[in-house]
């Protein structure tokens, strides 16, 4: 996923000094702070087809979320419980490196990962999702469509999850169970992403970024300031102290997205 | 991790179900070079957790174009025996499977001396024969011990081990119940010397405080299961070595 076979050698290695000089000098490639992220626009109900939408640019990175609704019957173990499903998809489209076929490890770890984030922080009243306990509840499917990958894809999807499931209608109508409703969504677990690059810690990486981390960090945090998921990934480490200083920028930063994320200031279609 | 019940998993005394204190881990025991075939191999059993370890390699990588120029690539398989879990799981790779593997591996690699091994593989193959709770974890820590036995140049012996958060309390270690019916789960992979994390995952619902505290709980944890480690691998080799003189 990060490094292209046109690309791997020299230009990494090019790149990698030139991205620590710079984190030298306190700055980045596209001049943001280390805790800046790129700019993030949502759109939400971007496909009115889906019972919920949104379209999330994060700088040029760019994820379409769609939500479908059905009936379904309940794990035998929650039999008072709607049913969350997500799944992630990197099209050929997206990026020179994504190939067709089936998910690879790289998707199903960003489906697993948006997923935790939003199934442990509690962002759906699941228990509200009930038509007939033990028999039939509704289910909800979360899929991910990766459009231009430029870097950062867990938070671009789980934003894009979370806008999408505020916008979601419940479509009971369409399967003569009462009237639509809107998806109960109680809570909003943002995910903020770092890098370690060097010995730096920058927040929301991009591809260049990315392709030349040591290692990265996706911590979600409530709008409580609790944390309900993290994710370490890539073959570097993180001490200690590194950790707990992510967790509190995750948490400042996942304040400020969460209010982009709940804002009246997309552009709504219909 | 969160599902619903009336269990009291810590009791008035301030104990857990199978009678542990917050801070105590479960029974741990190590083999180191079990299987005949391999070139590292490792038993761990702890708590209800049966799990073996396997590393081949470094071999030449194949196919051809997963070869790095410059570095070994370190392929971890976490696998599930059907037979492991209470209900039976379908044989093969589920979506957690393949998640486990991958931060396994990653998690392996960061303590590897790869640049010594460019073109080749280290394939590292971990096998649950019985699961309960902390799988990925304990099967972390046979891993490292299967590649000490297989002679692979590491910077540390890491190791894995869990905390997490039931009935509002932070515990090291969380058993089967816990995993169930608990708050939170913190599973995480360390370098004891340095300590530098390498594996660190966390589902559920904790403060800050609750967080770290758990973090250092299980660091602190590390430590004894790392000498765990030593000492098992000390019976291997010192026998052998009395055997041949």
């Amino acid at each position: 996923m990060t490094n292209s076979k046109f690309t791997a050698g020299v230009i990494p290695e090019m790149q990698r000094k030139y991205i620590h000089k710079l984190a030298s000098q306190g700055t980045r490639v596209d001049g943001r702070n280390f805790d800046e992220i790129r700019k993030l626009t949502i759109t939400k109900g971007y496909i009115p087809r889906a019972e919920g939408s949104a379209l999330v640019n994060l700088g040029d990175t760019r994820v379409l979320v769609g939500v479908k609704i059905e009936p379904g019957t309940p794990f035998p173990d929650t039999p008072n419980m709607g049913i969350l499903t997500t799944n992630a998809e990197l099209a050929p489209l997206a990026s020179p490196t994504f190939e067709p076929g089936p998910p690879g490890e790289e998707a199903i770890e960003l489906a697993r990962v948006v997923d935790r984030g939003i199934r442990e922080g509690h962002a759906v009243d699941l228990e509200k999702l009930v038509i007939e306990e033990g028999e039939k509840v509704w289910v909800v499917f979360i899929d991910i469509h990766v459009l231009d990958y430029d870097g950062n894809l867990f938070d671009a999807a789980g934003y894009g999850a979370l806008a999408a499931l505020t916008n979601a209608i419940v479509p009971a109508s369409r399967y003569e169970l009462g009237d639509d409703f809107s998806l109960p969504v109680q809570h909003y677990p943002v995910p903020v992403t770092f890098a370690k690059i060097g010995n730096w810690i920058v927040a929301d990486p991009n591809l260049d970024e990315e392709s030349i981390a040591s290692a990265r960090l996706t911590v979600t945090t409530s709008e409580e300031g609790h944390i309900n998921a993290m994710q370490k990934g890539l073959c570097g480490t993180f001490t200690y102290e590194e950790v707990q200083k992510v967790i509190n920028m995750s948490m400042n930063i996942g304040a400020k997205v969460r209010e982009i994320i709940l804002g009246d200031s997309n552009v709504k279609e219909d | 991790m969160g599902m619903k019940s009336d269990i009291k998993l810590i009791d008035d005394n301030g104990l857990r179900i199978d009678g542990r204190l917050p801070n105590q881990l479960r029974p741990i025991k190590m083999e180191v070079g079990i299987l005949k075939r391999a070139d590292g191999s490792a038993f761990v059993e702890w708590g209800g957790n049966k799990i073996i370890a396997a590393v081949y390699g470094p071999n030449e990588a194949y196919p051809k174009h997963v070869q790095e120029a410059d570095k070994a690539i370190v392929r971890a398989r976490y696998n599930m025996a059907p037979f492991s879990v209470d209900e039976r799981k379908r044989p093969g790779p589920d979506r957690r499977a393949v998640e486990l593997s991958k931060v396994i591996s990653e998690a392996l690699e960061s303590v590897i001396f790869v640049e010594k091994y460019p073109r080749t593989s280290i394939d590292v193959y971990i096998e649950v024969l019985q699961a309960d709770a902390g799988t990925r974890v304990a099967g972390i820590t046979a891993a490292s011990l299967a590649l000490a036995d297989a002679g692979i140049p590491m910077r540390d012996l890491i190791v894995g081990c869990a905390a997490g958060k039931v009935d509002d309390v932070v515990v090291l270690d969380l058993n089967k119940e816990e995993d169930n019916f608990g708050q939170a789960d913190v599973p995480m992979a360390i370098m004891p010397r340095t300590k530098e994390i390498a594996l660190l995952q966390m589902d559920g619902d904790m403060t800050y405080e609750e967080l770290t505290t758990a973090m250092e709980m299980a660091m602190d944890a590390a430590k004894k299961i790392h000498e765990m480690q030593v000492e098992a691998l000390k019976r291997k080799y010192i026998k052998e070595v009395d055997e041949d003189d």
